[in-house]
Protein backbone atom coordinates (compact mmCIF):
# COMPACT_ATOMS: atom_id res chain seq x y z
CA UNK A 1 0.00 0.00 0.00
CA UNK A 2 1.00 3.47 -0.68
CA UNK A 3 0.39 6.51 1.18
CA UNK A 4 1.53 9.68 -0.27
CA UNK A 5 0.96 12.82 1.36
CA UNK A 6 -2.36 13.79 -0.36
CA UNK A 7 -3.44 9.91 0.66
CA UNK A 8 -2.67 9.85 4.64
CA UNK A 9 -4.29 14.14 4.49
CA UNK A 10 -7.67 12.12 3.06
CA UNK A 11 -7.31 8.76 5.78
CA UNK A 12 -7.06 11.36 8.37
CA UNK A 13 -9.90 13.32 7.08
CA UNK A 14 -11.67 9.57 7.09
CA UNK A 15 -11.13 9.33 10.35
CA UNK A 16 -12.26 12.54 11.44
CA UNK A 17 -15.53 11.94 9.62
CA UNK A 18 -16.14 9.33 11.24
CA UNK A 19 -15.42 10.29 15.11
CA UNK A 20 -18.01 13.56 13.92
CA UNK A 21 -20.47 11.03 12.17
CA UNK A 22 -20.39 9.12 15.29
CA UNK A 23 -20.76 12.37 17.72
CA UNK A 24 -24.19 11.81 19.49
CA UNK A 25 -23.39 7.53 20.06
CA UNK A 26 -20.03 8.03 21.40
CA UNK A 27 -21.79 10.76 23.83
CA UNK A 28 -24.74 8.75 24.16
CA UNK A 29 -22.35 6.10 25.32
CA UNK A 30 -20.13 8.04 28.32
CA UNK A 31 -23.57 9.84 29.03
CA UNK A 32 -24.62 6.34 30.21
CA UNK A 33 -20.97 5.73 32.39
CA UNK A 34 -19.36 9.00 32.58
CA UNK A 35 -19.62 12.78 31.65
CA UNK A 36 -21.13 12.77 28.82
CA UNK A 37 -18.45 14.85 26.25
CA UNK A 38 -17.07 11.77 24.91
CA UNK A 39 -18.23 12.32 21.22
CA UNK A 40 -18.32 16.07 21.18
CA UNK A 41 -14.65 16.24 22.48
CA UNK A 42 -13.34 13.88 20.32
CA UNK A 43 -15.53 15.94 17.39
CA UNK A 44 -13.58 18.94 18.47
CA UNK A 45 -10.28 17.51 18.07
CA UNK A 46 -10.67 15.65 14.77
CA UNK A 47 -12.24 18.91 13.03
CA UNK A 48 -9.08 20.66 14.90
CA UNK A 49 -6.86 17.52 13.35
CA UNK A 50 -8.37 17.99 9.61
CA UNK A 51 -7.84 21.56 9.61
CA UNK A 52 -4.20 21.31 10.77
CA UNK A 53 -3.64 18.19 8.54
CA UNK A 54 -5.29 20.35 5.61
CA UNK A 55 -2.59 23.20 5.81
CA UNK A 56 0.82 20.58 5.80
CA UNK A 57 0.15 19.42 2.36
CA UNK A 58 3.61 18.74 2.37
CA UNK A 59 4.34 16.69 5.37
CA UNK A 60 5.48 13.00 5.65
CA UNK A 61 3.23 10.07 7.55
CA UNK A 62 5.32 10.94 10.92
CA UNK A 63 5.39 14.29 10.63
CA UNK A 64 1.20 14.62 9.97
CA UNK A 65 0.91 11.69 13.33
CA UNK A 66 3.30 13.93 15.65
CA UNK A 67 0.74 17.41 13.96
CA UNK A 68 -2.71 14.98 15.48
CA UNK A 69 -1.09 14.05 18.51
CA UNK A 70 -0.12 17.83 19.61
CA UNK A 71 -3.60 19.56 18.42
CA UNK A 72 -5.46 16.20 20.42
CA UNK A 73 -3.89 17.51 23.40
CA UNK A 74 -4.82 20.94 23.07
CA UNK A 75 -8.00 20.36 21.71
CA UNK A 76 -9.80 17.45 23.01
CA UNK A 77 -9.71 18.52 26.78
CA UNK A 78 -11.31 15.24 28.49
CA UNK A 79 -8.81 12.05 29.11
CA UNK A 80 -8.73 10.95 25.38
CA UNK A 81 -7.12 14.21 24.43
CA UNK A 82 -3.69 13.05 26.45
CA UNK A 83 -4.41 9.60 25.91
CA UNK A 84 -5.43 9.78 22.04
CA UNK A 85 -2.54 12.77 21.75
CA UNK A 86 0.25 10.35 23.46
CA UNK A 87 -1.05 7.54 21.12
CA UNK A 88 -0.08 9.55 17.78
CA UNK A 89 2.65 11.23 19.29
CA UNK A 90 4.34 7.61 19.73
CA UNK A 91 3.00 6.55 16.45
CA UNK A 92 4.70 9.01 14.72
CA UNK A 93 8.28 8.11 15.55
CA UNK A 94 8.32 4.30 13.34
CA UNK A 95 6.28 6.52 10.61
CA UNK A 96 8.99 9.47 10.58
CA UNK A 97 10.24 10.43 7.85
CA UNK A 98 7.85 8.21 5.41
CA UNK A 99 5.69 8.60 2.42
CA UNK A 100 3.92 4.69 1.91
CA UNK A 101 3.34 2.37 5.23
CA UNK A 102 3.86 -1.36 5.19
CA UNK A 103 2.71 -4.08 7.92
CA UNK A 104 5.80 -4.18 9.70
CA UNK A 105 5.55 -0.82 10.01
CA UNK A 106 2.12 -0.19 10.99
CA UNK A 107 2.62 -2.92 13.35
CA UNK A 108 5.24 -1.30 15.17
CA UNK A 109 3.28 2.47 14.67
CA UNK A 110 0.11 0.26 16.48
CA UNK A 111 2.40 -1.36 19.51
CA UNK A 112 4.08 2.17 19.96
CA UNK A 113 0.34 3.88 20.68
CA UNK A 114 -0.84 1.45 23.07
CA UNK A 115 2.34 1.24 24.86
CA UNK A 116 1.60 5.07 24.68
CA UNK A 117 -2.30 4.74 26.09
CA UNK A 118 -0.78 2.18 28.92
CA UNK A 119 2.55 4.46 29.95
CA UNK A 120 -0.52 7.88 29.83
CA UNK A 121 -3.03 6.15 31.25
CA UNK A 122 -1.32 3.70 33.89
CA UNK A 123 -3.79 1.64 32.39
CA UNK A 124 -4.05 -2.48 31.17
CA UNK A 125 -6.38 -4.58 29.64
CA UNK A 126 -9.60 -5.57 31.59
CA UNK A 127 -10.04 -2.37 33.10
CA UNK A 128 -12.60 -1.54 30.62
CA UNK A 129 -10.96 1.27 28.34
CA UNK A 130 -9.66 1.43 25.31
CA UNK A 131 -7.29 -1.07 25.76
CA UNK A 132 -9.97 -3.86 25.64
CA UNK A 133 -10.21 -2.51 21.86
CA UNK A 134 -6.83 -1.91 20.84
CA UNK A 135 -4.66 -4.76 22.31
CA UNK A 136 -6.89 -7.99 20.89
CA UNK A 137 -6.75 -5.99 17.20
CA UNK A 138 -3.12 -6.01 17.77
CA UNK A 139 -2.68 -9.26 18.50
CA UNK A 140 -5.19 -10.17 15.48
CA UNK A 141 -3.21 -7.80 12.86
CA UNK A 142 0.31 -9.34 14.32
CA UNK A 143 -1.52 -13.01 13.07
CA UNK A 144 -2.39 -11.85 10.12
CA UNK A 145 1.16 -10.06 9.11
CA UNK A 146 2.76 -13.43 10.45
CA UNK A 147 0.08 -15.50 8.23
CA UNK A 148 1.14 -13.18 5.40
CA UNK A 149 -2.25 -12.03 4.94
CA UNK A 150 -2.30 -8.29 2.73
CA UNK A 151 -2.33 -5.96 5.26
CA UNK A 152 -6.07 -4.60 4.22
CA UNK A 153 -7.03 -8.22 5.68
CA UNK A 154 -5.05 -7.90 8.63
CA UNK A 155 -6.51 -4.66 9.27
CA UNK A 156 -9.99 -6.18 8.75
CA UNK A 157 -9.27 -8.83 10.95
CA UNK A 158 -8.07 -6.32 13.94
CA UNK A 159 -10.89 -3.91 13.72
CA UNK A 160 -13.59 -7.59 13.85
CA UNK A 161 -11.08 -8.18 16.99
CA UNK A 162 -11.37 -4.37 18.07
CA UNK A 163 -15.19 -5.12 18.16
CA UNK A 164 -15.72 -8.25 19.89
CA UNK A 165 -13.26 -6.04 22.38
CA UNK A 166 -15.88 -3.51 22.46
CA UNK A 167 -18.83 -6.16 23.28
CA UNK A 168 -16.41 -7.39 25.76
CA UNK A 169 -16.45 -3.98 27.45
CA UNK A 170 -20.01 -4.29 28.35
CA UNK A 171 -19.31 -7.48 30.83
CA UNK A 172 -16.94 -6.09 33.20
CA UNK A 173 -17.26 -3.45 35.64
CA UNK A 174 -14.67 -0.40 34.57
CA UNK A 175 -12.08 0.45 36.96
CA UNK A 176 -9.96 3.40 35.45
CA UNK A 177 -11.46 6.85 34.54
CA UNK A 178 -14.75 8.79 35.63
CA UNK A 179 -16.85 5.40 35.04
CA UNK A 180 -14.77 3.89 37.68
CA UNK A 181 -17.06 5.87 40.47
CA UNK A 182 -19.97 4.06 39.36
CA UNK A 183 -18.67 0.94 40.40
CA UNK A 184 -21.48 -2.17 39.60
CA UNK A 185 -23.55 0.21 37.75
CA UNK A 186 -20.74 0.51 34.85
CA UNK A 187 -21.53 -3.51 33.68
CA UNK A 188 -23.81 -3.67 30.95
CA UNK A 189 -22.55 -0.30 29.12
CA UNK A 190 -19.96 -0.71 26.22
CA UNK A 191 -16.87 1.41 26.29
CA UNK A 192 -16.71 4.84 25.32
CA UNK A 193 -13.64 4.93 24.70
CA UNK A 194 -13.21 1.15 23.26
CA UNK A 195 -15.66 2.61 20.69
CA UNK A 196 -13.98 5.38 19.45
CA UNK A 197 -10.90 3.35 19.10
CA UNK A 198 -12.77 1.04 17.25
CA UNK A 199 -14.72 3.79 15.15
CA UNK A 200 -11.05 5.11 13.90
CA UNK A 201 -9.71 1.74 13.47
CA UNK A 202 -12.66 0.87 10.92
CA UNK A 203 -12.48 3.89 9.18
CA UNK A 204 -8.29 3.46 8.44
CA UNK A 205 -9.38 -0.47 6.92
CA UNK A 206 -12.53 0.86 5.13
CA UNK A 207 -10.14 4.05 3.66
CA UNK A 208 -7.73 1.26 3.03
CA UNK A 209 -9.94 -1.00 1.15
CA UNK A 210 -11.20 2.00 -1.17
CA UNK A 211 -7.45 3.03 -1.66
CA UNK A 212 -6.46 2.45 -5.49
CA UNK B 1 9.02 30.04 47.90
CA UNK B 2 7.57 26.89 45.95
CA UNK B 3 5.10 27.74 43.60
CA UNK B 4 1.61 26.18 43.17
CA UNK B 5 -0.47 25.32 40.30
CA UNK B 6 -4.37 24.34 40.04
CA UNK B 7 -5.39 22.06 37.81
CA UNK B 8 -8.98 21.59 37.51
CA UNK B 9 -11.15 20.88 34.23
CA UNK B 10 -12.86 24.39 34.81
CA UNK B 11 -11.20 27.58 34.27
CA UNK B 12 -13.95 29.05 37.18
CA UNK B 13 -12.77 26.21 39.92
CA UNK B 14 -9.07 26.76 39.33
CA UNK B 15 -9.51 30.62 39.47
CA UNK B 16 -11.76 30.29 42.41
CA UNK B 17 -9.25 27.93 44.77
CA UNK B 18 -6.58 30.66 43.59
CA UNK B 19 -8.64 33.51 44.68
CA UNK B 20 -9.24 31.61 48.19
CA UNK B 21 -5.46 30.60 48.18
CA UNK B 22 -4.25 33.80 47.80
CA UNK B 23 -5.79 35.03 51.25
CA UNK B 24 -3.53 32.69 53.13
CA UNK B 25 -0.42 33.45 50.65
CA UNK B 26 2.00 36.06 51.04
CA UNK B 27 2.06 39.16 48.16
CA UNK B 28 4.98 37.71 46.01
CA UNK B 29 3.42 33.68 46.18
CA UNK B 30 2.95 32.77 42.94
CA UNK B 31 -0.02 30.57 42.95
CA UNK B 32 -1.50 30.29 39.28
CA UNK B 33 -4.48 28.25 37.58
CA UNK B 34 -4.78 26.18 34.96
CA UNK B 35 -8.46 25.67 34.34
CA UNK B 36 -10.47 24.71 30.88
CA UNK B 37 -10.04 24.73 28.08
CA UNK B 38 -8.35 27.24 25.81
CA UNK B 39 -11.77 27.86 23.75
CA UNK B 40 -13.62 28.23 27.11
CA UNK B 41 -15.13 24.58 27.48
CA UNK B 42 -14.74 22.02 30.30
CA UNK B 43 -11.69 20.26 30.14
CA UNK B 44 -7.59 19.99 30.68
CA UNK B 45 -5.16 21.19 28.61
CA UNK B 46 -1.66 19.95 28.69
CA UNK B 47 -0.02 23.28 27.15
CA UNK B 48 -1.81 25.42 29.42
CA UNK B 49 -1.07 23.59 32.20
CA UNK B 50 2.94 23.23 31.41
CA UNK B 51 2.73 27.00 31.01
CA UNK B 52 1.24 27.91 34.34
CA UNK B 53 3.74 25.38 36.09
CA UNK B 54 7.06 28.04 33.95
CA UNK B 55 4.80 30.91 34.92
CA UNK B 56 5.20 29.55 38.73
CA UNK B 57 8.69 27.93 38.16
CA UNK B 58 11.54 29.19 40.81
CA UNK B 59 14.63 27.22 42.02
CA UNK B 60 12.37 25.73 44.68
CA UNK B 61 9.80 24.02 42.18
CA UNK B 62 6.17 23.63 41.96
CA UNK B 63 3.34 21.67 43.23
CA UNK B 64 0.49 20.94 40.90
CA UNK B 65 -2.94 19.91 42.43
CA UNK B 66 -5.13 18.43 40.56
CA UNK B 67 -9.15 17.88 39.84
CA UNK B 68 -10.31 14.53 38.11
CA UNK B 69 -8.96 12.01 35.97
CA UNK B 70 -7.99 13.51 33.34
CA UNK B 71 -6.30 16.69 34.68
CA UNK B 72 -3.67 14.73 35.73
CA UNK B 73 -3.22 12.63 32.67
CA UNK B 74 -2.54 16.28 30.91
CA UNK B 75 -0.33 17.11 33.92
CA UNK B 76 1.56 14.28 33.35
CA UNK B 77 1.69 15.01 29.67
CA UNK B 78 2.65 18.62 30.48
CA UNK B 79 6.06 17.10 32.30
CA UNK B 80 7.10 16.18 29.21
CA UNK B 81 6.86 19.08 27.32
CA UNK B 82 9.07 20.80 30.60
CA UNK B 83 12.94 21.14 30.56
CA UNK B 84 14.42 18.21 32.40
CA UNK B 85 15.35 20.86 35.33
CA UNK B 86 12.49 22.37 35.90
CA UNK B 87 10.29 18.67 35.78
CA UNK B 88 12.49 17.34 38.20
CA UNK B 89 11.91 19.74 41.14
CA UNK B 90 7.72 19.56 40.27
CA UNK B 91 5.52 17.41 42.37
CA UNK B 92 1.68 16.47 42.33
CA UNK B 93 -0.25 16.59 45.29
CA UNK B 94 -2.48 12.93 45.98
CA UNK B 95 -4.21 15.72 47.78
CA UNK B 96 -8.04 16.73 47.61
CA UNK B 97 -7.66 20.19 45.78
CA UNK B 98 -9.28 23.02 47.73
CA UNK B 99 -7.72 22.07 50.95
CA UNK B 100 -4.76 20.64 49.72
CA UNK B 101 -4.23 23.80 47.91
CA UNK B 102 -4.94 25.96 51.03
CA UNK B 103 -2.34 24.14 52.88
CA UNK B 104 0.05 24.06 50.20
CA UNK B 105 0.26 27.65 49.85
CA UNK B 106 0.11 28.36 54.13
CA UNK B 107 3.70 25.80 54.25
CA UNK B 108 5.38 27.14 50.87
CA UNK B 109 4.44 30.95 52.13
CA UNK B 110 6.83 30.17 55.33
CA UNK B 111 9.64 28.89 53.13
CA UNK B 112 9.22 25.08 53.45
CA UNK B 113 10.48 22.85 51.07
CA UNK B 114 8.52 21.22 48.03
CA UNK B 115 8.46 18.00 49.63
CA UNK B 116 7.73 19.34 52.76
CA UNK B 117 4.52 21.90 50.74
CA UNK B 118 3.62 18.26 49.02
CA UNK B 119 3.47 16.69 52.15
CA UNK B 120 1.02 18.92 53.95
CA UNK B 121 -1.21 18.96 50.82
CA UNK B 122 -1.46 15.78 50.92
CA UNK B 123 -2.03 15.39 54.41
CA UNK B 124 -5.26 17.62 53.76
CA UNK B 125 -6.69 13.95 52.79
CA UNK B 126 -6.80 12.79 57.12
CA UNK B 127 -8.23 16.53 57.82
CA UNK B 128 -11.88 15.91 59.48
CA UNK B 129 -14.96 18.44 58.93
CA UNK B 130 -17.30 16.78 61.66
CA UNK B 131 -16.03 15.52 64.07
Amino acid sequence: MTLLNNPAIALIGAVADAIVQNKEFLTSLDAAIGDADHGINLSRGAEAVRAKAAASPNADIGALLKATGMTLISTVGGASGPLYGTAFLRAAAPAQGKTALDGETVKLMLAAAIQGIKDRGKATRGEKTMLDALEPAFEAFVQGLEAQKPLVECLEEATEAARQGVEFTKTIIATKGRASYLGERSKGHQDPGATSSTIMLAAITDFCRKAP
Amino acid sequence: MVGIVIVSHSAKVAEGICDLARQMAKADQKILPAGGMADGSIGTDAFKVSEAIQAAWSDDGVLVLVDLGSALLSTDMAMEFLDEAIRERVRVADAPILEGAIGAVVEASVGSSLEQVLSTAEGAREMRKII
